[in-house]
């Protein structure tokens, strides 16, 4: 990839610039080496993310979500990391990239936006030259031109008088202005795809909804494309265009939003759809909290991961692992033995023994085009 | 803070009105002037007062330096001119601190004897800092075995008891400025190292060093540009301390009779002249100079490296 050349940060992207999706990721695997054992926190992940699209990916704390965003980045430490797969960023393979390479692509192509604005910032220098420097040094401004940007790029996030504040330190700014920022820096060269690793958990929910739409305005603006990783399935679902819905290490279920919302399979998506507090429930109602504990990654279940804690689970689900599936439209993927029907559980109540072969593929149960009823699977 | 947004929102429609009826621009430069107004009054909370003791301190160290560096320049007699027809002399118009019991003026002496204070001690914590802070710096950012290769060289000059090493080199390599800085500068590597080391280390993992690494910074960018400018301040206060620290080592050194040679003056053999032939009780003030002199710089470098501590605090304080 040519380092890009030109002064103006604010090119439009050629949606047409290569053929394909942006970024294609095939069974990427992300293991660490711990004293216990394995973890293995990313097991074999596959999708891909199209030019000017958003992807949201949801899963709770452990699922593997961040490890799958810096692993995508190459940003894991070599040492005590296991990683298979490959990652195509605009048809060049990111796994097989030296440092030298991938400095050149971050930042310029690929950037992040961290978590927490606190910690994003360096505490000890101005937001201007924070800002500036990946303007210098992706771009070749001089430091006139790239302060002038600089103060831009601070007006387009929505800071007032960005002239006085370019010269202000972190400390100077709330959380919501230091995400502002933030944001400020990963787009400064306007890059193809912004990785948001939970860009608004450090928030307060009205700040939350500005950042979001921050985002949504500008990657329209930019044509963009955003992956959002979040915990939080309000915060993705009016913003994405899909939804990938990890538990342990895999997905679970991948949908258009739209979809995912109204046809939700897999019994995980809808234990987190449950668990989010609405506003007609009854003062004092139980939030719907999905029991159990994340499964240990060094030592998965077998089976569906996810059945120590299903309450549709059958003793098919924690000996075979169900493969990621479609059953109608071929966008929506699922793993799941027994998917849900309107929001039903297609599991019998009373355990079947189990006929199925081992080796059934996707396609074998997708061919057969019918929500698989117990235990007569193919 | 208001909602910036909504400040945003009022900001850009003020413009548009006042693009469309003139009258409304001067609502358009009120609000700007609010704002600029409120960003003034928020760069006070930098300006907090360092307090009397720094300027004094300050002041005092200033007098200490110019008159080392501009020794040559002042109206001083010759250090080591012995003036026969003034022994043991106190506080006089002819000399305004007197002179020792060879009839040496005891201002020139101070005055020259400064000179090797601060070059030991400023000299020898350069040293100490371009070798161990580079290291240290380095060190902790990249971790791994070139770490712990480091590690272990630091903690094995370490082991060492400083200053028996210290009297047991001068002995064999003479006792010369350079020498004696150089050996000091070496004896504070490991000290200026294991500090840089532990505050680099602490800030190599920090998020922001990792989105400076995904806007493409390289590894020396990052650490002369994002750790460095956050280790200054350790390294500013740990310095000075550690100058004094030095300047006492030398004393230490020049009072065991190892520091320069005599008759140079520097406070250390100053001091040591002043207990010789029990010139403590005749003369007092051959010591007292000296000594009140060193205390002083002591006192006022270690006042200064606390109070910056406290002021680059107030960044961390708040963050």
């Amino acid at each position: 990839m040519a380092k890009k050349t030109g002064g103006d940060a604010f090119d439009f992207k050629d949606a047409a610039s290569h053929a394909g999706p942006l970024l294609v990721v095939d069974d990427l695997h992300t293991a660490f080496r711990t004293s216990r054992g394995t973890v293995r926190a990313v097991d074999g992940v596959s999708f891909e993310v199209h030019e000017g699209k958003t992807l949201g990916i949801v899963g709770e704390s452990g699922s593997g979500k961040t490890v799958l965003s810096r692993s995508i980045m190459g940003l894991l430490p070599p040492r005590d990391v296991i990683r298979s797969g490959t990652v195509h960023f605009a048809g060049h393979d990111l796994t097989a990239m030296g440092d030298t390479e991938l400095r050149r692509i971050w930042g310029a192509e690929l950037s992040m936006i961290f978590q927490d604005p606190m910690t994003a910032l360096n505490p000890v220098k101005r937001i201007g030259v924070q800002i500036a420097e990946s303007l210098r040094l992706h771009l070749d401004m001089d430091k006139k031109e790239a302060r002038s940007t600089a103060v831009e790029l601070l007006r387009s996030v929505g800071i007032p008088s960005p002239e006085q504040r370019v010269r202000w330190y972190p400390f100077q700014l709330s959380g919501g202005m230091r995400q502002r920022v933030m944001i400020a820096i990963a787009l400064a060269c306007a890059p193809r795809l912004v990785m948001a690793d939970e860009p608004t958990t450090g928030l307060d929910v009205t700040v939350q909804a500005q950042i979001l739409d921050l985002l949504a305005d500008l990657q329209r603006e930019r044509h963009m494309a955003v992956i959002l990783v979040t915990h939080d399935l309000g915060v993705v679902a009016g913003r994405a265009d899909d939804i990938i819905v990890m538990y342990a290490g895999r997905i679970v279920e991948r949908a258009p939003t739209r979809t995912l919302f109204a046809d939700t399979k897999m019994p995980y998506t809808k234990a987190l759809m449950d668990s989010i507090p609405r506003l007609a429930d009854p003062s004092g109602a139980r939030l719907n909290a999905i029991g159990g504990r994340p499964p240990d990654l060094i030592h998965p279940p077998t089976g569906c991961r996810f059945s120590p804690r299903c309450q549709y689970a059958q003793d098919k689900c924690r000996e075979i692992e169900p493969p990621l599936r479609t059953v109608g439209s071929p966008d929506h993927l699922f793993a799941c033995w027994y998917p849900l029907v309107d929001g039903v559980s297609t599991a019998p109540a009373v355990p079947v023994s189990i006929t199925t072969n081992p080796a059934t593929t996707a396609n074998d149960v997708a061919a057969n085009d019918a929500a698989p009823t117990g235990g007569t699977t193919s | 803070m208001p909602d910036d947004r909504e400040l945003l929102d009022t900001g850009a429609s003020a413009q548009l009105l006042g693009d469309r009826f003139p009258g409304m621009a001067a609502m358009d430069e009120h609000v700007v002037a609010m704002q600029s107004e409120k960003l003034d009054s928020d760069d006070v909370l930098l300006k907090r007062p360092f307090g009397f003791l720094f300027w004094f301190a300050l002041v005092w160290i200033a007098i200490v330096f110019l008159a080392a560096i501009f020794a040559n320049l002042l109206p001083l007699q010759n250090p080591n001119f012995q003036n026969y027809s003034a022994l043991s002399q106190g506080p006089s118009s002819a000399h305004l601190l007197g002179t020792d019991d060879l009839g040496r003026d005891l201002l020139a002496r101070l005055i020259f004897g400064a000179r090797v204070s601060l070059i030991v001690g400023f000299f020898g914590v350069g040293i100490g800092l371009i070798v161990g802070g580079t290291a240290g710096l380095i060190s902790g950012y990249k971790g791994g075995r070139l770490d712990v290769a480091l590690n272990a060289g630091s903690f094995i000059i370490l082991a060492f008891p400083a200053i028996v090493a210290v009297i047991a080199i001068v002995t064999f390599w003479g006792q010369s400025l350079v020498h004696i800085t150089i050996i000091l500068g070496v004896a504070t590597i490991p000290l200026m190292f294991r500090v840089i080391r532990a505050s680099s280390l602490s800030f190599a993992q920090r998020d922001f060093v990792v989105a400076a690494k995904t806007m493409g910074a390289t590894d020396t960018r990052i650490v002369l540009r994002e750790i460095f400018p956050n280790v200054i301040p350790v390294t500013v206060t740990f310095s000075l301390i550690t100058v004094a620290g030095i300047i006492v080592i030398e004393g230490t050194l020049a009072f065991l009779g190892l520091s320069v040679n005599l008759p140079t003056p520097s406070w250390g053999n100053l001091i040591n002249e002043g207990t010789a032939n029990n010139a403590l009780s005749t003369d007092p003030y051959i010591m007292l100079w000296p000594a009140m002199s060193m205390f002083l710089l002591l006192w006022s470098i270690n006042l200064i490296g606390d109070r910056l501590r406290q002021r680059f605090d107030i960044r961390e304080g708040l963050l």
